[in-house]
């Protein structure tokens, strides 16, 4: 992977000479609190942990992690850059996995960043702490796989429009695929198995046990392979829409 | 230095566009080999499939003794390559984007500030350095670009339309440091091949020192600037500008047809007579200018003035053409597309 961490690097500190990364930090911090404190009653409820916090994260995830991941690829293509990138002495993998890790290493800052709250549970009362940080990882993998997602549509298309809004829709139907309404309406189409199988596909079902600190090895491997198959695809795509 | 070995490009699946149709070509160091043709002739296509960018659907291209298919990114290293239109990363100032590439180059440290150093000088760079690509002028960008190809001084230089939308002055810029580039020593071998692709006739003539033209992907003609230009009509041709003889009236009397009947003449283009006022350069009168294209490239500045002298003419102006560049491009670059009628259809080629 000769090459993955100038991309990276470059990638990175790409979001930070733009507004981008302000803008996109404030926002989630600033939503972040909103849905915790407000929507959350994170205070009335009384209890110290973190569980209203992480309640919410799919959903913000759901608008903001496509707004990081539609630039990815469709800007490259789109001003040309993608004909400088990939004629460099790197192979496609390290250019893939190099700008897609400079994604979420972002979007783990801002994750990062909402530490005042951990603080102040802690000083609230005596949280298990265990559990905060298996709702980190689990929200930090969750944004992964939607990163991973959203790279691979940011790839086939040279409008971030066009990258965002069917990043949001195919992460909404990942998300929502397990919840009874969605189920219902699968079962009237398809046979009971697949709906299953679809329903395990569930970024909700799979987050809400995470976000109670329930770590469970089979949902680290679900989103660790959401994350594979897509940054993969992601690959391949790249490679066949060269041109056009 | 690069052997494109029978390369092909379609664009689709199934029966999609060719553009390139098994090109064949090589080029050694110290050449400065023009890609001409009209766009979309394929010039692009075949640069991109020897900088590994493109996957040729057929053939391929060896770049310092590697196979692009088999190992394209030992070919990246060797190549520097400036795509059209020399895109950047416009957010980032130009240090950075320097520093950016010659980390994915595989420099660092002191042996990294140097690179940028030489080649920051070599394009003239350096009052701009800490400036965001994205305020500079064009043929600051087109710089830039220039800057990133040969930062690690490679031994092939592919350059895709270097000059395109520059102003007069920046053109000339971008020549020098093309020119210098290829004649440059610094680079360990004998020399670099420089590869750059154009459809500006003018800077084949500039810049390079070999040319061909390539139309709907295939190769047409390789050459010097100088072959090429023999192979215009007008290679040899003589343009003169003559005081014509008076007629009974005093009215002036071409001499279109008596020029015409000199031998090796094979079309006479009149341009006509003007009337020029007396001036301090010379007298008064009718002027007559022709052009006198000759059959097969033959010499005719000889017969030409000894007619004019034993009729009386006296000549103002006269002027030998080596033979006018575009007006073989046109010829080649239309020819063919007649030629792909049906008549042109190769033999047994049914499918």
């Amino acid at each position: 992977m000769k090459g993955l961490l100038p991309v990276f690097k470059r990638e990175l500190s790409g979001y930070f000479t733009t507004p981008v990364a302000v803008v996109f930090i404030v926002i989630f911090l600033f939503l972040a609190g909103v849905f915790t404190f407000n929507l959350g009653a994170y205070f009335e409820r009384g209890q110290a942990d973190m569980v209203v916090f992480f309640n919410f994260h799919p959903w913000l995830y759901l608008f903001l992690i496509p707004a990081v991941s539609m630039r990815l690829w469709a800007e490259e293509r789109k001003s040309g850059t993608i004909e400088l990138l990939l004629t460099l002495p790197i192979s496609l993998s390290a250019a893939v996995v190099g700008k897609f890790l400079a994604a979420w290493a972002f979007a783990g800052i801002a994750l990062a960043l909402t530490f005042p709250l951990w603080i102040t549970t802690n000083y609230l009362g005596s949280p298990d702490n265990g559990v905060i940080l298996a709702g980190y990882l689990g929200s930090l993998l969750m944004a992964g796989a939607f990163l991973a997602i959203g790279s691979c549509i940011s790839a086939s298309t040279k409008s971030q429009v066009i990258a965002f809004i069917i990043s949001v829709v195919i992460c909404l139907l990942f998300m929502l695929a397990g919840i009874r309404e969605v189920q219902g309406f699968l079962a009237d189409w398809l046979p009971v198995q697949a709906v299953q199988v679809l329903g395990g596909f569930s970024f909700l079902t799979r987050f809400e046990a995470i976000s109670r600190g329930m770590l469970d090895a089979r949902d680290v491997l679900f989103f660790a392979s959401i994350i594979g198959v897509f940054v993969a695809a992601t690959g391949v795509v790249v490679n066949m829409k060269k041109v056009v | 230095m690069i052997s494109i070995r029978k390369i092909s490009k379609r664009y689709g699946t199934g029966s999609g566009i060719l553009a390139v149709d098994n090109v064949s070509l090589e080029v050694g160091p110290g050449e400065v080999l023009g890609f001409l043709g009209p766009n979309g002739a394929g010039k692009s296509t075949t640069m991109k499939m020897v900088t590994g960018f493109l996957t040729p659907t057929s053939g391929t291209a060896v770049v310092c003794g590697r196979d692009v298919v088999e190992d394209p990114v030992g070919v990246k290293a060797a190549i520097g390559y400036l795509p059209e239109g020399a895109p950047n990363y416009p957010d980032m100032t130009v240090r950075s984007f320097l520093d950016f590439i010659a980390q994915v180059r595989g420099f660092s440290g002191r042996e990294k500030h140097r690179r940028i150093d030489t080649v920051v000088d070599r394009v003239q760079l350096r009052g701009v350095l800490h400036q965001p690509i994205e305020t500079l002028s064009k043929g600051f960008k087109r710089r830039v670009g220039l800057a990133q190809s040969m930062l690690h001084d490679p031994p092939v230089l592919i350059l895709d339309e270097p000059t395109d939308g520059l102003d007069p002055n920046q053109k000339h810029e971008v020549r020098n440091v093309i020119r210098a580039l290829a004649t440059s020593a610094d680079h360990q071998n004998s020399g670099r091949s420089v590869v750059l692709s154009t459809h500006i006739l003018e800077e084949v003539e500039a810049v390079c020192t070999r040319a061909i033209i390539i139309a709907k992907g295939k190769l047409l003609v390789d050459g010097t600037p100088a072959d090429l230009r023999a192979m215009s009509k007008y290679h040899n041709a003589v343009t003169l500008t003559v005081i014509p003889p008076s007629g009974a009236g005093g009215e002036p009397l071409s001499v279109a047809k008596e020029l015409g009947d000199i031998k090796w003449v094979a079309a006479v283009e009149d341009k006509g007579v003007v009337h020029v006022p007396v001036s301090p350069a010379g007298p008064g009168g009718p002027r007559q200018t022709l052009t006198l294209v000759p059959k097969g490239g033959r010499p005719l500045l000889g017969d030409v003035t000894s007619m004019c002298k034993s009729k009386g003419w006296s000549i103002e102006t006269i002027a030998v053409e080596g033979g006018r560049l575009d007006d073989v491009f046109r010829t080649l670059t239309t020819k063919d597309a007649a030629n792909t009628g049906p008549v042109a259809e190769p033999v047994g080629g049914a499918a």
